[in-house]
């Protein structure tokens, strides 16, 4: 046993290869066997890694040495490099086509996400500007919440909510998107790109399209990949001033 | 040879991040603004260059295309390390703003998809 630790211990990363493998044969057995391809097997893949995500703690299940592998192999190095190879299958003349709308729903997912989030939390009783501001910016992605919120100077408290609301995001963009694609018409390049720049969480988005379909990522994840770095430029300054203003 | 494809996303890949990185700096946000984006970006454009050149052949290809096809299990991978009981431990407040701006953008991704469209007949 000691052996077989020590062994998986050094080989983290060939381990998890196995365990998604593994993990991805059953799914995909299970969507056509048991499912009739109702759920796709990318997506039942994804949904169980979250439930075996719930054991673990702040690293999902690369909390356990064992399985500390997973932290690199779905860490932010090697997807966004997976995310860039996927360029090789979009058309730049496609991106082009929806370059404005994609634009456009950047800066509305942001606004939009932002102030939802602020509703929320006033609504539920919280009244000072920064708490307000840091829980919108959370609202936005995991990353905008507390990078805002440390800008500002909000409590541990306040950025620990912050940040779940971002991964709970996360979370229902993976769960969601391939269940209400066909509804929301997410199944051709321009609306990929909306749907990056609207909800704009990268892992979120990844996870959702890929269970949806793999050719639309590339898209989805050109706009997704500004989405961050713009809440971060406006969440703290103008959207706080706003809030600073109203409240 | 299966590296030089493998070399060419790496190149651009590190390329893009750098213009993320020193746009972050320029704009003082302190992270990486867009760097996947001007990544892919560059990635399409050497692989259009190379390909009409010539230089481009099936198996440099094939290198990149590796690393695109891991992307559904490098997806599944990240899915098991995320936070998942902080997200359902942040209270109501996490949970119903989360499920709201979710649900809102869901709902706008088709009204700004058409808005697309017209433009593109528009013009």
């Amino acid at each position: 046993m000691e052996v077989l630790e020590k062994l998986l211990d050094k080989n983290g990363l060939i381990f998890a290869f196995l365990m998604i493998g593994l993990l991805m044969a059953v799914s995909n057995w299970i969507s056509r066997k048991l499912l009739r391809n109702k759920l796709p097997g990318t997506a039942l893949a994804i949904l169980a890694a979250l439930v075996f995500a719930w054991f673990g703690g702040t690293k999902g299940v690369a909390d356990f040495p064992m399985f500390a592998g997973m932290a690199l192999l779905g860490g932010s190095m090697l997807r966004d490099f997976a995310i860039v190879a996927t360029a090789m299958g979009a058309s730049f003349t496609e991106i082009k086509k929806a370059g404005l709308s994609g634009v456009l729903s950047l800066f509305i997912g942001v606004i939009l996400s932002f102030f939802i989030g602020t509703a929320v939390a006033y609504a539920l009783g919280y009244t000072d500007a920064i708490s307000i501001t840091t829980i919108g910016a959370g609202a936005c992605t995991y990353i905008v919440g507390p990078v805002t919120g440390s800008a500002i100077g909000a409590s541990s408290e306040i950025i620990a909510i912050s940040i779940a609301t971002g991964v709970f995001k996360v979370i229902l963009t993976t769960i969601f998107t391939p269940l209400v694609a066909k509804r929301i018409g997410l199944d051709n390049p321009n609306s990929a790109m909306v749907f990056g720049g609207l909800i704009g969480t990268t892992s979120g988005v990844a996870a959702g399209l890929a269970a949806t379909d793999p050719k639309l990522v590339p898209y989805g994840a050109l706009t997704a990949t500004f989405y961050t770095g713009l809440g971060a430029l406006l969440c703290p300054s103008v959207l706080y001033f706003l809030v600073q203003a109203i409240v | 040879m299966k590296i030089y494809g493998v070399a060419i996303l790496a190149g651009c890949y590190l390329a893009g991040q750098l213009i993320g990185s020193l746009l972050g700096v320029w704009l003082n946000i302190g992270g990486n603004v867009g760097g996947v984006g001007f990544a892919m970006v560059l990635l399409i454009i050497t692989n259009e260059r190379l390909r009409k050149k010539g230089l481009l052949d099936t198996k440099s290809e094939q290198g990149i295309l590796f690393w695109s096809a891991l992307y559904v299990p490098i997806v599944v991978a990240m899915s098991a390390i995320q936070n998942v009981k902080a997200a359902l431990s942040g209270g109501w407040v996490a949970i119903l703003a989360g499920l709201l701006v979710t649900a809102t953008c869901f709902m706008l991704v088709p009204v700004l998809s058409r808005l697309g469209k017209k433009t593109e007949q528009s013009s």
